[in-house]
């Protein structure tokens, strides 16, 4: 990779200052994905803010039934934890599906957010939950967070801080991971919200992450598995790459969308 | 230059490295210490893995500067006077064919038996296999490995 400066700061304020003070700041945290683009030449930042140093962005609470994430928890963490398990068990589930064991105890709530990647799982998670960004400037509804692919509405210097999570009546995940990457090739997010069922899903957007008014409805209307039968799914809109065509992901995404409902809880 | 300070199997080292520096570039090209293997560089094969503050991390997407005050086990570490058990059973149940991939699979094997143990869950074949989704075993050897991982997990 090309030369680099490391920081660690230890508070929000200087590590918003360094990104600011400096040429073109990335920040990093489980590094999972910066760090593989940056062998490959794909990212080139001046410095490298780690924001793991700061012990406010760390950890899981439950704030009178809003379960809150900070930003620089790890998959691992979030997937074993009896907060999370409680609050939302297909959350947990989903941590714990995330890459394999040793990538999960560096990757980052934050980073996968921040980053969207379009085939990442936790983007399916805020979504349907209907989740709240929290930043060092403002707060953010899913529904404004997700902007395309590999793009969130977030401004220069923002950092996530943590994620809030309201809480739901039941909830399920179901993904069909690329065997090779463990990415999403479809997984799709339920939840039984007060607001009626949404329904998430991520790895066969052309722009990310996406939800889906058929789905929503259908299982809004009856939340069981034979609901999505008669629900039509578009490929239009859907990625085809050489893992797999936009017929064969609009297929997987009712057939995800069934498991996901059968695994709610 | 960062300056990188870290309990490494044990011993304190201190050296100035690039910020760049991957840690399994300081613990081969540095440190010397070249059990630490690096299969892909893109953390996916597990090769690389070693434990990072008792866990299991792939050390081709580290930077040692971001983990300095820490305390690494590379495989080296994991002898103490006799073999650890995991070594042990990869050599009785013959758990390698190349051996290239050896180091990150025992270092794998021992996280996962250690985070069973306290997690009071049991490590079935099934789990071991799901827990190995990590790391890559080129030769195909898998089912010694399998093998190993549960022998030594009856006597860790």
């Amino acid at each position: 990779m090309y030369p680099t400066t490391y920081h660690k700061p230890e508070t929000l304020e200087t590590a918003v200052a360094m990104l600011q003070g400096s040429e073109e700041g990335k920040i990093i945290a489980g590094g999972h994905t910066l760090l593989p683009t940056m062998k490959n030449h794909l990212a080139a930042p001046t410095d490298v803010v780690d924001i793991r140093g700061i012990a406010a962005l760390h950890g899981i609470s439950d704030d009178s039934g809003t379960l809150v994430i900070g930003a620089t928890t790890t998959h691992a963490e979030v997937a074993g934890s009896a907060v999370v398990a409680a609050a939302c068990p297909a959350l947990a589930c989903l941590a714990a599906g995330i890459g394999d064991p040793a990538v999960r105890h560096a990757g980052t709530i934050g980073g996968s957010l921040a980053n969207n990647d379009p085939a990442a799982d936790y983007p399916a998670a805020v979504l349907a939950l209907g989740a709240t960004i929290v930043t060092n400037q403002r707060e953010i509804a899913a529904d404004e967070f997700f902007d395309g692919m590999f793009a969130t509405t977030l401004e220069e210097s923002e950092i996530i801080t943590a994620v809030r999570f309201p809480a739901c009546e039941a909830a399920g995940y179901s993904k069909f991971p690329n065997p090779a990457s463990r990415y999403a090739m479809v997984g799709v997010f339920v939840a039984k919200t007060n607001g009626g069922v949404r329904v998430a899903v991520t790895g066969a957007g052309e722009d990310g992450v996406f939800r889906h008014d058929g789905l929503e409805a259908a299982l809004s209307a009856s939340f069981s598995p034979e609901a999505v039968d008669g629900v039509p799914v578009s490929p239009d809109g859907l990625l085809t790459d050489l893992h797999g065509d936009a017929t064969y992901r609009a297929n997987l995404v009712k057939v995800m969308a069934k498991r996901a409902v059968l695994a709610s809880a | 230059m960062a300056n990188v300070k870290l309990t490494v199997n044990g011993r304190a080292v201190s050296r100035d490295v690039p910020d760049t520096t991957l840690l399994s570039e300081f613990l081969r090209e540095t440190l010397r210490l070249t059990g630490t293997h690096v299969g892909c560089d893109t953390s996916q094969c597990g090769a690389c893995v070693v434990h990072v503050n008792g866990k299991a991390m792939k050390s081709c997407t580290v930077l040692a500067a971001a983990i300095s005050g820490g305390e690494v086990t590379t495989v080296e570490g994991l002898a103490n006077g006799s073999l650890h058990p995991m070594q042990t059973a990869f050599n009785d149940n013959h758990g390698l064919q190349c051996g290239f991939c050896t180091p990150g699979m025992i270092m794998t094997g021992v996280d996962m038996v250690n985070r069973y143990k306290a997690a009071g869950r049991e490590l079935t074949e099934e789990a071991i296999r799901h827990e190995l989704e990590g790391n890559i075993c080129r030769c195909t050897g898998y089912h010694n490995i399998v093998k190993s991982i549960q022998d030594a997990a009856a006597k860790m």
